[in-house]
């Protein structure tokens, strides 16, 4: 197989396609609202790389985004569909949260602690509903869904708790301990410029590349593929699968719950009444998809989200509304949907004409 | 005796409000799903449909107009959807979560070129929104009001039920239709065409969501705004689980979402428990419901799997 056929069966050629033909699609349409696409596109890619500051930003936008990929990205390989991310996402920044509220030790043990009750939370919270998928039969996207809502309620119920929640005005609970912080030191801080540089990036890396291994180079990744790609031969093959569905939505839960802390610890420090789901976890999603689900491939989605959404809140400075970043996203993720059927044509005609 | 009766009027008057959008919604998930196609994308469907209707309605005045153009406009999403999944074979799962991203997206982008940057749309007056039945019977503010003097395309939903019941269980077409979703080689075999039949179903349960849009803008909401669905989608597809895939079960379903958001509303009235607490009810409920009681829903067996017509 020559070079040139090597390309048309990798998943990064049509991702890479799929975020071209996204973006002219989006400049299709600033075009119809009368807006000028490449100033608006220049003013994204100057939102993004002009500044360290900005790089920075994009860098802090991107780290949950990461941590919910992969959660998405983990779930996807044993077949499940993890949409409750963004309920896994909401109670691991709960409990971290309140661990950072209440617990007063220094930053050394403050810190595992928090990201512990993350990922104990967001176990917890796909662990339930894995358990009631396997025992009960009952659909995980329905549970999925209800749990999200329950995570959401929950978390503007312990913000009103009168324990945690803020002194003085705001609706938001109080913040949290400052050694809990993962803000980096002031001498990064100053060079980059921008004061809620934290360590987050780092753990969501650190992350990928142990999912990595656990998914390429651990029995138990092995399971979990094996289940992702026939349930029943993996069975018949003496893979426990019901065990394995269970063990995958707790890990994905506990991989959503640390992003949860990484954004409470990394950038907000505190958590506000909702008025509505974030998101993270939808976006999540997308990232795990652009990622093709691969660990590595999340990082770079998450990346790329993150630098996305960052330089589009730049983008009313040329009054162009940043909604045209989700219509490019959803328009990568068709054409990555799609693509896998010109890969098929492709190998098709391969394997047939090979033999000249 | 009397503020019972008056408390029972308000929590059915907010069960009304609540209910239709989601049942709309249901209702085309059920036409979708029933035919082996999953339809994430219900929940941006209804964004689109809200905000066409909004649109719709404001320049021509007319609610009704307004309402079947959200439907349109939910249903040219789902066109993208099928074209993707059925013709394309494409992750059915992946393609609605675009559709979540791109419809909503859209709206929003749209509404903020259409009036000068702002997010939300102008105002809707009574005449353009759709219109109320009974009303002038009933005293304002009277159990009779409350129940009965309740926007007619809330009364055309719960008919709606009673028709797509008929067409899924008393008609040719519908039998189809569950047939191509449980399994469409053997449908094939019997020259039905499946493609087809998918089309059909996909776009209609389309046309469906962006109705139960279209209502929460032009009845409820008197305009268009980012938040005016916030998850009513996925609700809608929860209820359609619920309720085992089948009309009269989504129905029992979006009433019992509708009561809980009744209950919440009153009790927040009242400020007896907190309002956070009672909005989980719903929630919490459909799981125990479904721990202890429904159990498992039998998915149709070819739902999800992209129909790859065999040689």
């Amino acid at each position: 197989m020559n070079k040139k056929k090597g390309i048309l069966y990798s998943n990064a050629f049509y991702t890479f396609l799929s975020i071209v033909i996204g973006f002219a699609v989006g400049a299709i349409l600033l075009f119809i609202a009368g807006i000028h696409p490449g100033a608006a596109y220049a003013k994204l890619l100057e939102g993004i790389f002009s500044k360290t500051k900005f790089m920075t930003w994009c860098i802090i936008y991107a780290s949950p985004l990461i941590f919910t990929g992969l959660s998405v990205a983990f779930s996807f390989r044993t077949g499940v569909f993890n949409i409750g991310a963004e309920g896994q996402f909401v109670v691991g920044s709960m409990a971290a949260c309140i661990v950072g509220i209440l617990v007063d030790v220094p930053a050394i043990i403050l810190v595992p602690l928090c990201i512990l009750a993350a990922a104990a939370a967001g176990a917890l919270w796909g662990a339930v509903v894995g358990v009631l998928k396997v025992k009960k039969g009952i659909n995980e996207v329905l549970s999925f869904i209800m749990f999200n809502w329950i995570a959401f309620y929950l978390s503007n119920f312990i913000v009103n708790l009168p324990a945690i929640h803020r002194e003085g005005g705001g609706e938001a609970t109080k913040d949290i301990a400052k050694s809990a912080m993962l803000t980096v030191p002031l001498g990064i801080v100053q060079a980059t410029g921008c004061a809620s540089a934290n360590w987050g990036i780092i753990f969501a890396i650190v992350a990928a590349m142990i999912i990595w291994f656990i998914i390429n180079k651990t029995t138990l990744g092995y399971r979990l593929r094996a289940v992702g790609y026939n349930k029943h031969a993996a069975q018949y093959g003496g893979i426990d699968s019901d065990k394995a569905v269970m063990t995958a939505m707790a890990i994905s839960g506990a991989l959503s719950g640390i992003g949860g802390a990484v954004q409470l610890m990394g950038m907000s420090g505190r958590i506000s009444q909702f008025a509505g789901q974030e998101g993270f976890g939808f976006e999540g999603i997308t990232v795990a998809l652009i990622g093709s689900s691969n660990p590595i491939g999340c990082v770079f989605a998450g990346l790329f989200y993150g630098a996305m959404k960052y330089g589009g809140t730049k983008l009313s400075l040329v009054n162009a509304p940043a909604e045209v970043v989700d219509i490019i996203m959803g328009t990568i993720i068709i054409f990555i949907a799609i693509s896998h059927i010109f890969k098929n044509f492709f190998l098709l005609k391969a394997s047939k004409g090979g033999k000249n | 005796m009397d503020t019972m009766i008056k408390d029972l009027g308000l929590l059915i008057n907010a069960m009304l409000i609540a209910t239709p959008p989601l049942l709309y919604a249901a209702l085309g998930s059920c036409f979708s799903e029933r035919s082996g196609v999953v339809n994430i994308g219900i929940e941006g469907m209804m964004t689109i449909g809200a905000f066409t209707g909004a649109v719709a309605a404001y320049f021509s005045g007319n609610g009704w107009f307004g309402f079947i153009c959200g439907g349109l406009a939910g249903a040219a999403f789902a066109l993208l959807h099928a074209i993707a999944c059925i013709s394309f074979g494409a992750d059915q799962t992946i393609s609605g979560t675009a559709i979540n991203f791109l419809a909503p997206g859209l709206a929003v982008f749209l509404c903020k070129a259409m009036f000068a940057n702002s997010s939300d749309s102008p105002a809707l007056d009574t005449a353009s929104k759709l219109p109320k039945m009974f009303n002038g019977v009933f005293k304002s503010g009277s159990f009779g009001y409350n129940v009965f003097a309740t926007y007619s395309a809330a009364y055309f939903c719960f008919i709606l039920v009673l028709v797509i019941w008929f067409v899924f269980y008393k008609t040719r077409f519908g039998m189809r239709l569950r047939a191509v979703g449980e399994h469409p080689q053997a449908c094939e075999t019997l020259g039905i065409n499946v493609f087809r039949i998918r089309y059909i179903c996909v776009i209609f349960s389309g046309f469906l969501a962006g109705l139960g849009g279209a209502y929460v803008t032009l009845a409820n909401v008197s305009q268009f705004r980012p938040s005016v669905i916030v998850g009513q989608g996925f609700i809608a597809i929860a209820a359609v689980i619920f309720g085992k895939f089948k009309p009269q079960g989504a129905l029992k379903a979006c009433l019992l979402f509708g009561f809980c958001n009744g209950v919440k509303s009153l009790a927040s009235a009242s400020n007896s428990l907190s309002p956070n607490l009672i909005s989980m009810i719903p929630y919490v409920v459909t799981i125990l419901t479904l721990i202890f009681f429904v159990g498992r829903a039998r998915v149709p067996a070819a739902n999800g799997k992209p129909y790859i017509k065999s040689k």
